[in-house]
């Protein structure tokens, strides 16, 4: 007794805020710490259901919910635009005019679309032949124009790293596949993958074995295209990359470069250029103050935008905030795992997981007995539907998913020689 | 690794070309480096980037991407390409004598 009680604010009520606040909330007393979280809208979307929406395999009231609702009652959750974060008081100011004071501040404000930053994509063609299935509203509308489609060109393309969820656009190439062939215009369908990168994923044997799936369904993959510019000019319209190569489409699925959020930018040293916070890669203590953490898309961390690798983070960083209000040493345990469910069409999917330093690796999930890795099974596409309810359940609570830890597991996987080969940075 | 002769020092470069030691960089490397990518002369607008990519590289020990440049360098992302065809992050860090950026993942 006689601690002052510690005031924890938490921006943005996603999938990183949440279930940080939730876990926060579980391992210190009301009397140790008030817990606020801070969004400015009350719609937490599951966004791994956004993939399912074009195709009719989900619907928007099922993914997504207020978020309010989903913290723990002891949270007070304030719904207002953030204006900036001043480090050197350690303060928030709220669009409203509110202020709110911190002990210890936590950046969970995710990633967000800028599509008008990539000259003519917003232009006349946008949500009428280009569009995003990377928010809901792109994504309903993205529905409808493939109902349409009846034939011609469908291009897919990133138009640069990072981007959440890097496997979602090839997800949504076999999902195309197989939807064209149950609508039996598949071979009225020419499937393009236009990518940034020199492979179809970032990590070499991932990247090779996705690169095979795409061939095997006679998708074209288009590599190292930097889209400088979509001109929708003739009756479809072409993507023209910075070096003026031509990719021309009659609808064309992209997803656009992605920033930090806004206000990053508005605070002084919090962010980088592009919005994103610099943190310590291990213990995700942010380079801006020893009292300001990020987890989740919004950290600056050379690992996937994921909701997967946020949940591994939120383990470390709740342990991390404790230990910072305690004055112990923080916990440099995070190592980068990531774990995604690559949907690859007709009811399969593929699991990957890797980390920092151990790239995806064929094997079982979590143990020898287990999903299995790098391969297509419908077993894992039913391990897809069931994250939906976990999702909810149980890791937005805060609750550990048994077998399922922050650490890499490697028990079940086969040691494979790597390729020597880097991503490169275009 | 090979060690090469440029600008008539002894230069250790990685298998694709990068410089080992950052350190051991200088203007006459550049312009060495520059040569053999194909572009002959560096002009003021390369030096810019060039120059804004060791600094980077000191501050933060990674090179920036090509967003990044556009946005913070001075130099806009299609000016970029045309100084620095194909790859400019990649290609003005190899002749700023830096590590290949970091890519993303």
């Amino acid at each position: 007794m006689g601690n002052p009680t510690h005031r924890i604010v938490i921006l943005g009520g996603g999938t990183g805020g949440t279930l940080a606040a939730n876990r926060l909330r579980r391992s210190l007393t009301p009397s140790e710490a008030t817990i606020t979280v801070v969004d400015q809208d009350d719609r937490h979307v599951y966004q791994p259901g956004l993939l399912f929406l074009p195709f009719g395999l989900a619907h928007l009231d099922e993914i997504v919910r207020p978020r309010g609702r989903q913290l723990h009652r002891d949270i007070a959750f304030v719904q207002d635009p953030i204006d900036h974060v001043d480090i050197e008081s350690g303060r928030v100011f709220l669009a409203s005019g509110q202020v709110l004071d911190y002990d210890v501040l936590v950046v969970a404000t995710g990633a967000v679309l800028a599509p008008e930053e990539t000259e003519g994509l917003t232009g006349p063609g946008w949500n009428e032949r280009a569009f995003t299935f990377y928010d809901p509203e792109g994504a309903v509308a993205l529905g409808e124009a493939l109902e349409w489609f009846a034939g011609g060109r469908l291009v897919v393309n990133v138009v640069e790293m990072p981007i959440k969820c890097p496997v979602a656009p090839l997800e949504f190439c076999f999902l195309a596949d197989w939807f064209f062939q149950q609508q039996g215009v598949r071979d009225k369908v020419d499937l393009t993958y236009v990518t940034p990168l020199d492979g179809a994923f970032t990590k070499p044997v991932a990247s090779e074995r996705l690169g095979g799936m795409l061939e095997e369904r006679g998708i074209e993959l288009v590599t190292e295209f930097n889209t400088g510019e979509v001109d929708y000019s003739d009756a479809g319209g072409r993507l023209v990359s910075y070096d003026d190569r031509e990719v021309a489409f009659d609808l064309a699925v992209v997803i656009p470069v992605h920033n930090g959020a806004a206000y990053v930018v508005r605070s002084p040293g919090l962010g980088d250029a592009l919005g994103f916070v610099p943190v310590d890669v291990h213990t995700l203590q942010s380079d801006a103050a020893p009292n300001v953490f990020a987890l989740g898309d919004a950290a600056a961390v050379p690992v996937s935008k994921a909701g997967s690798v946020t949940h591994f983070e939120g383990e470390v960083l709740v342990e991390n905030v404790r230990r910072f209000l305690d004055g112990r040493p923080l916990d440099a345990s995070y190592d980068g795992h990531a774990n995604c469910f690559i949907e690859t069409g007709f009811s399969k999917a593929m699991l990957i997981d890797f980390n920092y330093d151990v790239e995806p690796l064929p094997g079982h999930f979590p143990g020898a007995v287990g999903l299995p890795l790098m391969k297509e099974t419908h077993l894992n596409h039913l391990g897809k539907l069931l994250f939906q309810w976990l999702y909810w359940h149980s890791l937005l609570p805060g609750r550990d998913i048994p077998g399922v830890h922050s650490a890499m597991p490697t028990a079940g996987k086969e040691r494979l020689p790597i390729p020597e080969r880097e991503v490169s940075a275009s | 690794m090979t060690t090469d002769t440029i600008a008539g020092a002894e230069i250790e470069l990685n298998e694709e070309g990068f410089l080992v030691d950052p350190s051991q960089w200088n203007d006459d490397i550049a312009v060495e480096l520059a040569r053999r990518e194909g572009i002959d002369p560096l002009t003021e607008r390369h030096w810019q980037v060039i120059r804004f990519m060791r600094s980077e590289f000191e501050a933060k020990g990674t090179g920036p991407t090509v967003r990044v440049l556009g946005k913070t360098s001075g130099v806009s992302i299609k000016e970029l390409y045309q100084l620095f065809p194909k790859g400019p992050a990649k290609l003005a860090a190899k002749i700023a004598g830096i590590p290949k950026p970091r890519g993303c993942i």
